[in-house]
């Protein structure tokens, strides 16, 4: 299968993933290519397939751009990167990577309500600085028993409510429709949710419908006393109106693992105790890492054998 | 109101039976005393005399039959022969390693402890604290704030806390909460205690050292007694190993800090989650260097919601032994 190209087109920082491709098909690394569309150009005719991540996907435009794509194979769950129904189109097929990573997203949910409500981080901080010498660290806010409202029961949003049952939250949720055999209350808006819990995480997919699902009404009703934990997409948070809702204390926290522009996190957000930022870190284990190495590398394979798609979207 | 009639405002007023409080707790300094006040006594606050304490005990305690015990308020074999009336120690604090247990046994002498008015509380910080340092929560939250992930790019993988192994030290209260928690996480429990316990069905190691070979993470929940001091020593760590990760919300001496530190700083550990230490305020400056360990300014009972459902309970329990009636919580040692 080395004739076989395969476009990479998020950075190659995973060694793993990288030599996995490399042993296989003719990886070609888009993020190291000085002239990206040269470089496209010059190899257009032998890729075959593009893998990408959360940040960079396939669009309308690269699609275009490549006559033999077959497969786009998405080293994340979310698809929001990728143009799917521009590969519906073209009978372009998709996988990602579900379940692998469900656990440890959520793991990371629970992490950071308790960094946010228990302050760890500033916590951690005082003692490293020396103030615990000269007094005792304030107050928090209890976990156990507060109630969590989550925005998208899918996999990833029922791990989070089983793991906050444990810690005896009353759990809530929004999603398109009313799920049957659940037994947590549900909300036909989202509003009305953050009206109705203390912790409200976003859990759901990104699309059209759910761009800037928090935005100012939103963090308004979730109050000074509510905190809001992102672990979706940054697009799912009106950024600047988050900001400000922080900084007036109309909302009381945040934990936030995803941004609108990643890298770039917005400056004021940074000396805010009540605030936590991650580098969207949600899947970031050795072991999930690998997880979802194995998954690109097993679709694209299946594929080129003619073998069933091991986790297909498109 | 009292009458101008000296007689008859010795006979109106019954004095209010009194508890010594040899120093203020932490909690009247969190939420203030008034919480922990009550019609039915009153308190004897030495700390608020100039006289050193055994003249203060001298001068006004001869008839206390009640001690209000803390971190900060050890009761002693020296301080219960000043005070030959003690019936009662109530203490706020989740350990009783401040109070001589045995002496109190010797004189008959009723020990309240708080219960589990705390559990939730500290097993949520035991969970916080191993996530965060499997998942780098509290370093790479550093890492972002400093402004180093566009320019020094993506921060380290972590590890994945879903089916590790993790030993809880102590399966009291605490531990079980704990244990309860992690279960949803998907870990694998075991556990050492002073007994096998028969309302779980986790795998029990008579021996820590045992224990701390077949796991991925321990978790300190026991109390500090002379059998736990330094229970966590260099052999326990070796056994735990390079992957091992060690949290503690017990007390700073069931660990030999030294040996941690040294452990941590030599790659022989992953990685702590402390919220204790063994001479607090003053933390190793060895930790400041670390950045696979999370540290705790000692606060996993500091929550509002605790600070008054304690109050309540150390009200509950005075007002209980002054009418004669069962303490709320009392402490028997199994």
């Amino acid at each position: 299968m080395e004739s076989i190209g395969v476009l990479m087109t998020c950075p190659p920082n995973f060694p793993y993933l990288v030599e996995e491709l490399e042993k296989r098909f003719t990886l070609y690394k888009l993020q190291n290519a000085p002239d990206k569309t040269h470089f496209i150009n010059s190899h257009k005719n032998s890729i075959r397939a593009v893998v990408g991540n959360a940040g960079f996907g396939a669009d309308a435009e690269l699609i275009e751009q490549l006559p033999k794509l077959e497969i786009v194979s998405s080293f994340s769950v979310g698809l929001d990167k990728v143009d799917l129904p521009k590969c519906k189109e073209k009978r372009i097929r998709v996988t990602n990577t579900p379940d692998v990573l469900t656990n440890d997203v959520a793991d990371l949910a629970i992490g950071l309500m308790l960094a946010v409500l228990r302050r760890l981080c500033e916590s951690d901080r005082y003692v490293r600085s020396g103030k615990w010498k000269k007094g005792d660290y304030k107050l928090t806010t209890k976990f156990t028993g507060k109630s969590v409202g989550i925005i998208g029961l899918g996999r990833i949003g029922m791990a989070i409510a089983t793991r906050a049952e444990a810690f005896s939250c009353p759990i809530s949720y929004y999603a398109r429709t009313e799920k049957p055999d659940v037994k947590y209350r549900y909300y036909p808006s989202v509003i009305e949710l953050a009206a109705n819990c203390q912790i409200l995480v976003v859990a759901c997919a990104l699309t059209e419908e759910t761009h800037h699902i928090v935005n100012r009404e939103v963090m308004n009703a979730l109050g000074p006393k509510g905190v809001l934990i992102n672990i979706g997409r940054g697009p799912h948070v009106d950024e600047p109106e988050l900001v400000s809702a922080l900084l007036e204390g109309r909302l009381g926290g945040a934990g936030l693992d995803v941004f609108e522009d990643e890298p770039n996190v917005p400056e004021p957000l940074f000396g805010l105790e009540n605030v936590v930022l991650l580098p969207h870190v949600g899947s970031g284990t050795v072991e999930t890492r690998k997880a979802m190495a194995d998954l690109v590398v097993g679709n694209l394979e299946a594929h080129f054998l003619k073998k069933p798609l091991l986790t297909p979207v498109v | 109101m009292a009458s101008t009639n000296p007689q008859e405002s010795v006979r109106d007023h019954s004095p209010l039976p009194k508890v010594l409080v040899p120093n203020k707790p932490r909690s009247f300094y969190t939420i203030g005393e008034e919480p922990f006040t009550s019609t039915k006594f009153q308190y004897l606050k030495a700390y608020e005399s100039p006289l050193p304490l055994d003249q203060f005990l001298a001068t006004h305690a001869h008839s206390v039959k009640a001690i209000l015990s803390s971190a900060s308020a050890p009761v002693t074999a020296d301080l219960l022969q000043l005070l030959p009336t003690v019936r009662l120690v109530v203490t706020t604090s989740a350990g009783l390693n401040q109070i001589d247990l045995p002496e109190c046994r010797r004189r008959g002498i009723a020990v309240a402890n708080v219960a589990n008015v705390y559990s939730a509380d500290v097993a949520d910080l035991a969970v916080g604290l191993l996530i965060d340092v499997l998942r780098k929560i509290s370093a790479s939250n550093r890492y972002v704030k400093q402004g180093n992930w566009p320019t020094r790019g993506d921060y380290p993988l972590g590890s994945k806390l879903g089916g590790k192994r993790v030993g809880i030290v102590g399966l009291g209260n605490i531990g079980y909460e704990v244990t309860k928690r992690l279960e949803a996480f998907g870990c694998c429990i075991s556990y050492n205690s002073r007994k096998k316990k028969p309302y779980v069905s986790y795998p029990f190691y008579e021996n820590v050292c045992e224990l701390a070979a077949n796991c991925d993470a321990l978790i300190i929940c026991c109390g500090l007694t002379d059998q736990t001091h330094h229970l966590i020593n260099k052999e326990v760590l070796s056994a735990l190993g390079k992957k091992g990760v060690i949290v503690n919300i017990g007390r700073g001496p069931i660990i030999d800090e030294k040996e941690m530190v040294r452990c941590l700083m030599e790659g022989e550990i992953a990685g702590a989650g402390l919220d204790v230490f063994e001479n607090e305020p003053d933390v190793a400056k060895d930790f400041f260097a670390l950045d696979n360990v999370v540290l705790s300014p000692h606060c996993a009972v500091f929550t509002p919601e605790s600070m008054k459902d304690l109050s309540e309970l150390v009200v509950g329990n005075l007002v209980a032994f002054f009418s004669n009636k069962p303490l709320l919580s009392e402490y028997v040692d199994e």
